[in-house]
This record gives C-alpha cells, structure tokens and sequence, in this order.
C-alpha cells in the first residue's frame, strides 16, 4: 500500500468536499437548498436527492448495519438502496427509514442517522463489529436460551430496529383512487416510453406509471445517443408526444407495488412528498392507484448486482450504474479516483463518462481474462488502465475505502497471487444485472434462468401481460427500444385498438457486447468477510454455515441467514446468495430455485392503505332521524351500530341515576323509546306464510292477519340467531321484526334460502328498516298518550289489545302501529316513514306532556326487560343457545312441519341435561349489584380449577323490585329454581338464587294495562 | 383482487360480492328421516377441492343475487358463472386437481 | 446431538464456525415405517418427536412435500396463549403454554418464547361484559386473566390511542400475561433437529400422491418418492387436509381460505406483547427484529393460493391505524398468506378416523401455531396407543355428528 498516495488522497478530500461538477443534466446548481443531516448543515441543489446532496458534499457515511453497526455509505442511487436508511423530519411529518437515495431535497430538510449513538459517524455500538464471530446466522437459535429468552429479550430489542416511530399523528393525508385503463404500463425508462408511445397511438386509455421522480428511467443516468440525438433529448420529445396524446395519462412519482390477479395492480403516488413538511396540507401526500387494466406491459428495468469480495461493505465501494448517475444526472462525482471492478461490459460507459468530465479513472479492473471489443477498444484509447483478468482481493480503509489491492482471477471465483495496489476513494463494481422480474411474478408468472445473462427472466404467465427491456433480459438500448415498442403495439391491439402502424425504433449507439463471465464470490478469501446483504449483515458464511448445518431450500437459507429479508427485500443480494449456495451445493442456480416474490414489490407507507378511511371516517356513524332531539336532551350516546342514547341525563345526574329514574318513570307513567333500529323485514308474496314457517321455529302459518307473533330463528345447527316479533299485514304480506344488530344479517339470510334453495317460493324480501322511524311509548299511561295524538286508530284496549297491529295516520302521517312489549308494561310501537321521525318523536313528546312522558334510552330498557326476564339475543344467548335452552321445548313439540334448525335438536349434545338453560338470578343481599360476565359456582370461595355453571348475561339493581337481579345460563338451570349459588368475579363471589327469569309482573298484567 | 361477471349486473370487482360456499348442496327434503350422521355430512361435510370448485355467489353491495361459479382455487380463474337453478356448464368440470400450477 | 449453548457457540466461533454438524439428516426413505406423518410442519414435526421421546417409537418418517415449516408454521403471526373461553379448549391450549414455557431447554433451541402478554381489547359495554365473562372463566380456570382498565392500558402500552374520542373508544381490556409470541422457524427447526436425534426420518420433497387403504385400514402412502409402507399415518397438513383426506376416501368438516399477515420495516421497540381487538378487526405485535406484525381475518372465499387480496390487506390496515394511529408512516414491507384450514366451530379436529390406522391433526385454521406442542404430543398419544388422549376427546370428527360443537368464536366474539 502507498501511504503517499493514500495521504494524498484524503488530503484532497479534507480541502475540498465538495465533488458537484456543476454538469448534471437535471439539477439546478443556481438554486441552493440547505438542508441537515445528523445536526449538521449543508447545502445541495435543486434536483437532487438526499442521497446525491451527501455525496456532494462529501459525506461517506450515512448508515449502520441492522446487526454489527458497520458503517456504511451509499450503495446505489435508487430504490435497492440497502445503506442510506434515515429517519426523516419528526413528529406528523417523521417517517422512519426513509432511503435517501429516494427522497428528493427540498429546503430545510432534516434527515438523522438511525440505529447509531451518537451519530453514524461515531456509533459506539460499532464495537459491535469486533464480535461479529460470536453472531454467525442465526446464533440465537443456539443460545440466549438459560435461563430463559427473556432474560435477553429487552437487551437484543433495543439493539435491533432501525428507525423510530413518530410520536404524533400523521400530520398528512392520503387518498385513493380506481383506475380503469386498456393498457398499463409499469416503468417509465427507454422501454416503457418506447410502449407507451406505440400503445398511445392507438387512441386507447394508456396509463404510465413510473416510480421516479421524472421520467426516463436509467436513461437519466447516461450519456446515450438515440435516433442521432442525446438520450435526453429523446426522453424530452417522447414525454412531450405522450402528453400531447389524448387517452394517455402519464404517473411519475408512481411506484407500482403489486400485481394481483384478473390484472388488478396497485401503484403509490408520491403526491407531495418532495415538498416535505412544506406541502400544502389539503394535498394527499400520497395516492394509492387501484388499477385494472385490460393489458399490462411492465417495463421495470434491473437492479444492478455488487460484486462479492473482501470487505465489499466499505463506504465508498459502490454500484457502477449509481456512479454513473451521480455523475450524469446529478453532476456529483462520487470521488476523485475511481477504481472501477466488473465482470461485464455495463462499467466501460461509466468509465468513459467519469473520464470525460475529468474524474480520474484509476483503473477498469475486469474478471474476466481477456475480454476484446469495442468497449475496451475506448477504455484504451483514453489511455485508462484497463486490467484484465483481475479481482479485489484486499480493501484498505475501514472507515472508507482509500485502496484496493487486487489479485489475479484464475475463473470461478478463485483468486490467485497479489497483484498490484491501486489507491481510490471509491470503487464502481458490477456483477452484472438483475431485471426486476417482482411484479412478474407476483402476477403468477414464471421464470427461465437466463445463462447468457446469468440473471432471471421472464418466461409465460397466465395474465394479459407482457414484458419489455431490461426486465425481459434485454441490456442493449437498441433492444430495450424495439421491445417496448413492439410490446406497446401489441398490447394495444389485445386491448382493442385497430391495426396502428408499428413505429420503428430508432437507432442507437449500442455496441456489441462480450458477454459476462459470473463472478459470485471469492471462493479462496475469507468468507466472513464478504457480504451479500449489506442490511442485515449477511456474509457468505452464514450462507456456507447454512449449507453445513442441513439448511439448503432457498427458502431455509433465507430464513436462517436472514438473507434478503431486509428493507431492501434482497433486491441487490437473492441473486448473489442463490448462486452461493449453487456453488456450495454443486447445483445450477435455477436447481437452487427462488424465493417467491410478495407484494409490496417495494416498501409502502401504512397510511396509503388506509386512505381516507380514518378517525371519523373509519366507519360512518348511523343516527337516528331524532338524533338532535336527543343530543339536546342529554343523551348519553353510545354506538351500537346506531349511535343510540342508553339513557338521558338531567342536570347534576350520573348515568345510574338516569337509568333508574327513566325505568322508574315507565313504570309509573309512561316513557318513549327511540326503536328507530329495530329490524323491520317484509316479506311478501303467495308463500310467505309458508316461508316464515320453515324459518321460524313456531308456526306462522297459523297467525292471523292484524296479528303478531314473538318468534325465534336458528340456523341449521339448532343455535338461536334471531328473535323478534313478526306481524302478518296480510294473507301473503308479513312484516319480520328482529334485533336492532341483526336486520342486515337476516334480511341475507332469508334471501339466500329464498334463491338458492327453495327457488319454487314466490315470495320477496325487502328490508326497510331505515324506512321507517319508530317511537315506541310503554308504561300504564301509554294508551292515553296514544290517544291523545291525532289518529284514526282506535286505541281501546278492548279493540286495540296486545301482539295486535294496526295501521291507519297519526297526526296524518301513514304509521304503523305494533302493541308488543319488551317493558313488560303496556307498548304501542308507533312506526312512521323516516323522514317523519323527528316530527313523530315531537308530537309524542307533546302528548305525552301532561303525564310527565319521559325519553327512556337502551340501557333502562335493559333494566325494565331484565325485571321482566325478556331475553335479549346476543347477550343472554351464545353460539351455542339452542331453543330447548331457553325453553321452547313444548311450543316446538306442538309444531308439526320442520323448520331450518330443528334436526338438529334431536342430536344427543341437543338434548343434553346438563345444558346451560335460561333463568334468572337474584341476589341473596338486595344491595349488591351482580356482576355480568360473573360465573355461577357452587361455593363462596372455589378452588381452582373450579368448573364453570354457567354465566350472568344480564343484570342490574331494579328499581321496581328493590331488589339486585339478573339472568344467565345456568348448567340444569331449570330443575334447579331456588338454589343457593355463588357469582364469581375478579377473585369475588357473591351470594345467589336462582330463580325464574321473570322477576316482575310474572302473570303478565301490565302488558294488557 | 378478482373480477366476477354478475349474471344480472355485469363485471364487478370482488368487493361488491360474498362467497357462500359450496353450491349444489341440496337440504334434505326431510331432514327428519336422516340419520345423526347423514345430517352432519349435510351441514357440515365439503369437497374442499384443489382445483376447480363449483360455489355461490352473492352481489351483496349490488343486485343481491345470487348465482353460481365454477372456479379454480389456485390461480382463482373462473371458468364459468351461471344462474342459480342453472345446470353446471359443462366446460367447468373435469378440470383435473393435477392441471393446477400454483 | 451437539449440544447448542453460548459456550458451544464461542467455541466453535474460535474455528469460524466450520465445524457445527448438521441439524438433520436427509435420508432416502426406508420401504416402510412404523408411523408415517404427512407434513413436515410444526404439528407433524412434533408429533414425530413425541412419538420418539414419550413413546419410543423411532421408526417414524415425517414427509414433507417441500421444505419444514414452510406452510402454516412458517407463515403465521406466531402468538402463543391459552386465553379461550370453553374448558375443553383452555385445558387443551394451556397444556401447549406450558409445553412452550419450557420448549427451549426441552429441545436445547432457543424458540423466543416472548410472553409479553396478550391483551384484547373491548370497543363498548357489550365488549366489556363478554371479555369479563371470559377472563372470569378462566381465572376459574387457573389461567391467569386480568381486566385493564383504559387508563392501565394506556400506561402500559402508551402506542394505543386511548382517547375517548375515537371512531371506537378502547372501554377496557384483559390480558393474559403469559400470552405472547414465539420464533415460528425455531419452533419448526427445533422438533425436527431434536425429532431427528432420536432416529425419526425426515423427508423433504416428498410428496404424498395417494393413501393406501384396504377394508377401511391404511397401508401405506404412495409418494413421488416411491411407495412406503405404514401401518399408522397421520394427516397433518393444514390447509391441505381436505386434498389429503380425499385420497383415503374422506369427506371432511373443513374449508381451506387464505389468512393474511404483513410486516412493517423494522423499527426500535415501540409495542410489548400482542393487542387483539376482536370489535376492530386486527391483531398487532412486534418482533424481536423490530418489524410490526399485523394479522386480520382470513379472506372470505376458499383458495389454495397463498396470497391474499388487496381488500383484506387495506381493511387489515385501517383497523391497525385505528388502534395504532402513530404507525401511519410506516413502510409495510411484506405481505404473505397461508392457507388456512377451518372447521365449522373453528376448534381443530384432531384424533382418530373412520380408517384404523389413520389420524388427522386439521381444523387448526387461524391459530395452529400456538398449538403445537400439545397438538404434537397428545397426537403422537393417539397414534402410540391408538386411542383418543383425553385433552383431544373432545376435539374428535365425532363431535359434528352429536353437535357437540365447541364455538370459541360465537361464545366470546374473538378472533383466534
């Protein structure tokens, strides 16, 4: 090693950081932007990323491994960057992780290294590089087990990680949208403007979705001449003719993420995040494009793979392609002496650009031994060194590289005698290319191991998509061009489009290429030395330590190295640790096989998702049409599906204090209830009474018209799902109540019977519970109240009795009167067409007025049906209640035709004596309240294991007993009325009867009143 | 995501549907005459097929009909869709398991 | 078998760990076995093991047709807890937490046991009452359960938004501390290094083309490695079971659905233990690495696809924001899906067949993992002894045709 030169070149580097060339082709260097990185300021320029700011400014080190805290610069300039993780801004701007090579600047960003203390610079736990031994793949498989894992846990937690989750909210917004297009086409380089300027011709809707931040792809990055003009001014005319073309919509900024099938893909718009926290805060900072497309041509390019040697991990060793588009598209020169190492010919271009904008060329170092054409032919004739049949085998410099040594390549990885030192600040390698066949595959296609190319490529799918350029395997420009345009052409007309003129690609200066040579990894070097997954820290070791232990299914191999399971999701590694493990284990590298690809093809923000459905929006909140009414009067609401009112407080009142004072005022007067949720099905046509037949588990047909019946329904297996009151309107006309949760569900349920099995039936349902509002008014003074309104029902008792309907107006409105009761006391369940129901609620309130009516929520009717012993399914039933449970036994025995359900009943688990039966509880002191969710057992202080009796379902402290009740499920409940029990709860036991479920007005008096 | 061509509606995207499962399981007419065990094959027992499976459908945040789809249960094809009383095109069976490619 | 320990790993760091044996073998299969075990996931493998260690019985092949654990063991969110409602079910989990509190010394393989606790949440009064029905249940039980109030929820996972002003307000809680998470890899690697040193044969890319049976007894399976005999086979193959059963002429209680899990890229400690909301549909937990793990409801249709749609994966999310609003600007990473195998009460259905000689282990749908243990060794009871072990009695196919169903999902509204 030559300290001189080494001396020198860091010399060069202290007095002058800054390496913008001032040529890039699209940055702005007139306008200056400061930004932060790690606490301190610097300045980069309009154009740039975070990524090519820092390097501009000199900045080598920018990041941490995940596992061993090894610093490291930048690797690539795109979206396979494995390094330059940062945490971005904080608080509702914060992202964690956000790869610097994708984030563009804008003033005043603040960026942070992550996973080191006290900055990457200078991280203590870098410390942890000196161990790396004790942590081969998967150690923690073999230790950390005594005396227990969570002995370590917290310690290797806090280890791990990168960056940190915001501490507020999400300051900003994101948005969704459906797209409907005949041709999608992913990628927005030389191959996908090349379709996307065939497909467009045809007139058709033509969607380009491009994940960078202007179009171009990979050509931004070069120096090309196509059709006799530069690369750029091509990008330039074919942009401004695709935005000229009608029917084409052009999404830069779009990173399409996954490809589903029926040609459904996904594709994230970057809206405003290169404006930072700046952004206008009423723009999503993201779009997520729900896309289905008739054609798809992906044109997704590929991913340029490192070399494998010793110490390729050293800030400042980097992929030729990302030097090159520093150099190019940014103006930044990633070093002043630039080694350049390869086993292809994709590095000679880089070479000659860094060569012609004076950058110092080191050397061209190639694998391969001899390799003769026209891109060596130019590496000569600027007089660059060029040698060949050469490898790294040394890096000098642990902070950053400042030399290689190299050694001669005798093929296959195999490195023979040390040979010259060449020193530099940076190293440009390529391993060749990886097309980015993801979404390929993700839509279900399968993949050729190209030899030629020593990389993937696609080979047939099912879906209507076709592949162009550098993703099919294609790395001549000349080809990338005539793919996309042939691809662009023929998706058209799949897509419908008339035969268009297939325009002719434009000549290229392509140049004739050797072909590579693979150069997996050194196989005579240290292996632990030489990385694949720069993030997680995988060497070629852990893969060797894999193979020796047994692991060899690539899909073992990945999950116990952890290769390619980082951030990066293997996009520079899965191809270098399959061809590893090929090696190890004699086998060709399609033998090895690959992991399958899963969305998103490239990490995507939570919130974009999400969308708008948040917060509020999360789930729309159903009111009732007298929801002001309530809120006015103190309701306490509470959602329940509806946002209903449990109970209304008046001032100075808690809410026991309203539930009792309103279940007390029914009792006593009268009270209104606001039913408006309560399911109303009709079901109408000549078999209807036969169809309620078989569905309820009683006899509908028996009913009479103006009638009603309480009812319960089952599902094939016998278990209770819905209970309810249904009225026969007319012969063929029934109106089906049931639970305020459960109108939608049943409504299903009645229609899939209806259309799927018994197809003979003429009947139809209709489910019209939001089209009708009801007040329901219960108490002793119910009637008058009834009577008081305006109406040409006649509500006498005598003419009007229980479980009868009627209908006629109220106050001239069509209503629909019910008397049924889940009070227990007299109930007139008035119905009026919605938009009448605050009007209704009013008018009620008003009639009620002289007997001091008082609005009484759910959680009093709770109370009042409790005292009553109503059951309430869902709450006093499980997913096992059957009828015979809650004691329908004889009333089924009666009915002679089957319903849906009742086989089931005759099975021995039905029948079962020891079933947990309907009944009600009492409290042996009346003060103590019974806890719901408490377990019946049979002495004060049980031993555990203890077995269960059943449960309380339901209870409260009635006001109209005096007395602390309840009901539950209680194993032989029945046969056991009057015994001593005890409630468990949280480690108490309270004293208990049982008892029958109806505790208040058992001959059911009142309900006639 | 899948497309389903609704008998009455048209193309549609998944969302707007629900599977009820197997089609063509028939209610036993009188379920009374069953054995413990042929009730249970009847509520409980499925083909469960890998391969192409013969299901029903509901445009649910649509029409709410009901109809009938012959689909294959790896690659998620659909090979036919058919009205609900409909005779199983005859195209959609006897796509063997073994034709699947995962 | 190498002993595995930090010492060990010291050493053999000293030689660059050049000399560690493998972890298993790769044998050619044998003609016949005494048991053969289709499925070379985590219930296969430790049933195998069981057999071996509990029962001596050795001469046992475990067929997998691709790679161990790479199904359902290796897919899932790997909770572990025994917070169900019905006995049968607690006494049945809680013998497997218990397996799994002492998993690691057994098999000398660190599988992570991570008991950060599991708490479920309640979104309203009705939530509430089910979640004390249930915690009381067991705590009857012997099972540790506690309620959490809001406030104490807050305290100890401060991530939550607790306000109450949310589209579904967080009323409470219970957890149950021993609830946590395990390393899925480790569990599956773990029976099968230890399963392999005690002579059991296991054989990757294997596949089980056809069960042999003769007068409703099984003989043997034919694979695409030949035919092998076997007096004993067990089914143990998750969402595949219905394909495996149909083979030996069996119509099953069972449909295959995709589940759906995803990570976030990984970031410091934020989240202890695993958050369950059965109302808000998500479960959420962290690993070790730092990944946000997040899992919802299966997809709603049959498929052997192993991926999911994009629906489940956006209402996944949303619900996980909901809970977690500050993880909005996280990456998720990756999204994957097994195939799950569901029976209609959602318990597993596990024991003996109509064929002698045949066993199944299926029906574990959304919750196998946190399984295994016990699902391995009261199988490997079954097949030793053929009869039932009595923590599976009730699990049996039997249970469908006396409707004694056991309905975890209707009897406390959760998800598995």
């Amino acid at each position: 090693m030559n300290n001189d030169v080494n001396s020198r070149v860091q010399g060069e580097a202290a007095q002058n950081p800054l390496r913008r060339l001032g040529t890039g082709h699209r940055v702005d260097t007139s306008e200056s932007i400061t930004f932060t990185f790690d606490g301190k300021t610097y300045t980069g320029c309009a154009g740039d990323t975070l990524a090519s700011a820092l390097l501009a400014n000199g900045v080598r080190r920018v990041g941490r491994s995940f596992k061993l805290h090894r610093p490291r610069g930048l690797l690539s300039a795109g979206r396979e960057e494995p390094n330059a993780l940062v945490q971005l801004e904080g608080e509702g701007f914060g992202e964690p992780n956000a790869r610097a090579t994708l984030v563009p600047l804008y003033k005043g960003l603040k960026a942070r290294g992550q996973n080191a203390w006290p900055s990457v610079e200078r991280d203590m736990l870098g410390v942890l590089g000196l161990f790396q031994r004790l942590f081969p793949a998967s150690f923690y498989y073999k230790s950390l087990m005594w005396p227990s894992w969570h002995f370590y846990e917290g310690l290797v937690r806090r280890l791990a990680g990168l960056g940190k989750v915001p501490r507020a909210a999400d300051a900003q917004q994101y948005h969704k949208r459906n797209l409907h297009c005949e041709v999608l086409i992913v990628g927005g380089g030389a191959a996908g403007l090349a379709a996307a300027l065939a497909a467009g011709a045809g007139g058709l809707r033509v969607v380009l979705m491009d994940d960078q931040e202007e179009l171009g792809g990979s050509l931004l990055g070069e120096n090309r001449v196509i059709g006799g003009s530069s690369s750029t001014a091509w990008i330039a005319q074919a942009v401004a003719k695709l935005r000229a073309q009608e029917g084409v919509t052009l999404l830069p900024r779009t990173s399409v993420i996954g490809y589903y099938e029926h040609n459904f893909l996904v594709g994230v718009e970057r809206v405003c995040n290169h404006l930072g926290p700046g952004a206008d805060l009423q723009q999503p900072r993201e779009r997520l494009w729900r896309v289905r497309a008739k054609q798809v041509v992906l044109a997704t390019g590929a991913i340029e793979r490192p070399l494998v040697f010793a110490d390729n991990d050293r800030p400042g060793i980097m992929l030729a392609s990302a030097v090159q588009t520093y150099l190019n598209r940014y103006g930044v020169a990633a070093g002043r002496r630039v080694v350049l190492v390869t086993n292809n010919d994709s590095v000679y271009r880089v070479a000659l650009d860094l060569h012609d904008l004076g950058v110092t060329v080191v050397a061209v170092v190639d694998s391969r031994r001899d390799p003769v054409g026209p891109y060596q032919q130019a590496v000569r004739d600027r007089q660059i060194p060029l040698l060949t049949g050469r490898m790294v085998r040394q890096v000098r410099g642990r902070r950053q590289v400042r030399a290689v040594r190299l050694a001669a390549h005798l093929g296959g990885g195999q490195l023979g005698e040390s040979r010259e030192s060449l020193a530099c600040d940076v190293v440009a390698m390529s391993g060749g290319w990886t097309p980015s066949i993801h979404l390929y595959s993700q839509a279900g296609g399968s993949l050729d191991f190209n030899e030629h190319s020593a990389c993937f490529v696609p080979a047939s799918c099912a879906q209507a998509v076709r592949v162009a350029g550098a993703a099919n395997g294609e790395f001549q420009l000349q080809g990338c061009l005539a793919e996309g345009y042939r691809s662009g052409a023929a998706a058209a007309r799949a897509a419908g489009a008339g035969a268009n003129v297939e325009p002719s690609a434009p000549s290229c200066d392509d140049w004739p290429q050797t072909p590579l040579e693979p150069y997996w990894y050194t196989g005579n070097a240290a292996t632990e030395k030489q990385w694949l997954d720069f993030q997680y820290d995988v060497k070629v070791s852990d893969i060797e330590l894999a193979r020796r232990e047994n692991f060899i299914s690539v899909e073992h191999v990945k999950r116990y190295t952890t290769n390619g399971m980082s951030v990066d999701q293997g996009k520079t590694s899965n191809v270098n640790a399959l061809a590893v493990m090929a090696a190890l284990s004699g086998r060709k590298i399609p033998a090895v096989g690959t992991t399958r690809f899963r969305p998103p093809y490239h990490p995507a923000t939570i919130g974009t998702f999400v969308g708008r459905d948040l917060g509020e929006s999360y789930a729309p909140r159903l009111e009732l049409p007298a929801h002001s009414w309530h809120l006015a009067q103190g309701a306490w609401m509470e959602d329940m599906g509806w946002q209903r009112p449990q109970c209304y407080l008046r001032a100075g009142e808690d809410f026991e204090a309203a539930v009792r004072r309103e279940a007390v005022a029914v009792r006593r007067s009268v009270g209104m209830f606001d039913g408006s949720p309560l399911g109303k099905i009709e079901v109408k046509g000549p078999d209807a009474a036969r169809f309620l037949n078989r569905i309820y588990i009683n006899n509908a047909v028996s009913l009479k018209v103006n009638a009603g019946r309480y009812g319960l329904m089952c599902n094939e297996n016998g278990v209770v799902i819905d209970d309810g009151v249904f009225v026969r309107l007319a012969d063929d006309h029934f109106m089906v109540h049931t639970t305020s949760g459960g109108a939608t569900r049943i409504h299903r349920w009645l229609e899939e019977w209806l259309q799927c099995e018994w197809l003979d039936l003429q009947v139809l349902v209709n489910n019209v519970t939001t089209q009708w509002a009801n007040v329901t008014v219960s108490g002793p003074n119910a009637r008058q109240v009834l009577q008081a309104l305006d109406s040409d029902i006649d509500f006498d008792a005598a003419a009007f009795p229980h479980m009868q309907f009627r209908s006629g107006t109220v106050n001239g409105v069509e209503a629909r009167i019910l008397r049924a009761s889940f009070t227990g006391e007299a109930s007139y369940e008035i119905s009026v067409p919605a938009r009448y129901g605050l009007a209704l609620w009013e008018a009620v309130y008003a009639a009620g007025e002289t007997f001091d009516i008082t609005p009484y929520g759910v959680e009093s009717l709770m109370v009042l049906r409790t005292e009553k012993g109503y059951l309430h399914v869902g709450a006093d039933t499980d997913g096992t209640t059957n009828p015979l449970d809650l004691g329908w036994g004889v009333p089924i025995g009666k009915k002679q035709d089957d319903f849906i359900g009742r086989r089931s009943l005759a099975r021995a688990n039905d029948t079962r004596k020891d079933r947990l039966q309907f009944v009600g509880i009492e409290a042996v002191d009346p003060r103590l309240p019974l806890p719901v969710g408490g377990h019946v057992v049979s002495c004060a202080s049980p031993a555990v294991p203890a077995p269960t009796q059943g449960y309380l379902t339901s209870a409260c402290l009635s006001p109209a007993l005096e007395k602390s009740i309840g009901l539950g499920l209680v194993s032989r409940g029945r046969e056991r009325l009057g015994e001593q029990v005890y409630i468990y709860a949280d480690g108490n036991t309270t004293a208990a009867k049982i008892v029958s479920p109806t505790h208040f007005d058992a001959k059911g008096e009142r309900l006639n009143g | 995501m899948m497309q389903i061509e609704c008998p009455w509606c048209g193309r549609r995207d998944e969302e707007e549907f629900t599977c009820g499962g197997e089609a063509h399981i028939q209610r036993p007419p009188d379920p009374q005459q069953n054995s413990d065990a042929e009730w249970a094959a009847y509520l409980f027992d499925r083909i469960n097929p890998k391969g192409v499976h013969l299901e029903r459908w509901c445009h649910t945040y649509g029409c709410r009909q009901w109809f009938n789809v012959a689909r294959h249960t790896v690659n998620h094809n659909i090979l036919a869709v058919y009205r609900m009383g409909a005779a199983v095109p005859a195209d959609s069976v006897g796509v063997a398991v073994d034709e699947v490619s995962a | 078998m190498e002993k595995y320990s930090l010492l060990q790993l010291a050493k053999h760091a000293l030689s660059g760990h050049r000399h560690w044996p493998q972890a298993w073998r790769s044998p050619a299969p044998k003609a016949s076995y005494d048991v053969v075990i289709i499925g070379g996931g985590g219930h296969g493998l430790a049933t195998a093991y069981y057999l071996a260690n509990q029962h001596g019985i050795t001469n046992v092949a475990v067929l997998e047709k691709g790679w161990l654990g790479g199904g359902n063991t290796g897919r899932n969110t790997t909770v572990v807890r025994s917070n169900y409602f019905y006995p049968q079910s607690t006494l049945f989990f809680d013998h497997s937490l218990k397996l799994y509190e002492k998993l690691a010394l057994e098999l000398n393989y660190n599988v992570m046991l991570s008991q950060g606790g599991i708490l479920t949440l309640g979104h309203s009064r009705h939530d509430m009452e089910m979640l004390e029905r249930w915690s009381n249940s067991l705590q009857l039980q012997g099972v540790d359960a506690q309620m959490l109030t809001t406030e104490q929820i807050g305290a100890r996972t401060p991530l939550l938004d607790t306000s109450p002003a949310a589209r579904y307000p967080i009323w409470g809680g219970f957890i149950q501390h021993r609830g946590g998470v395990a390393r899925h890899d480790a569990v599956a690697w773990g029976y099968a290094r230890a399963a392999d040193a005690k002579g059991v044969d296991i054989i990757q890319n294997c596949e089980v083309k056809g069960i042999r049976t003769s007068a409703k007894q099984v003989q043997g399976v034919e694979t695409n490695c030949g035919y092998i005999r076997a007096d004993k086979v067990a089914i143990a193959v998750a969402g595949h079971t219905s394909v495996l059963g149909a083979m030996a002429g069996l119509k099953l209680p069972i449909v295959s659905q995709p589940l759906q899990a995803m990570v976030s890229e990984p970031v410091k400690p934020c989240l202890d233990g695993v958050v369950l909301s059965g109302a808000v549909h998500t479960y959420v937990s962290q690993s070790d690495r730092g990944e946000i793990l997040i899992g919802g409801g299966a997809d709603r249709y049959m498929s052997y696809g192993q991926r999911g749609n994009l629906p489940i994966v956006e209402e996944t999310l949303a619900a996980t924001l909901h809970l977690f609003p500050h993880l909005s600007r996280l990456k998720l990473m990756r999204q994957w899906a097994g195939i799950v195998d569901i029976s209609p009460d959602r318990s597993p259905v596990i024991g003996k067949t109509p064929i002698a000689g045949l066993y199944l282990s299926s029906g574990w749908g959304t919750g196998g993992f946190k399984a295994i243990p016990a699902g391995g060794e009261t199988l490997a009871y079954t097949i030793a002894h053929d009869r039932c072990h009595e923590l599976i009695e009730p699990f049996g196919l039997h249970r469908f045709v006396t409707g004694a169903l056991i309905d975890e999902g209707a009897a406390a509204g959760v998800a598995h």
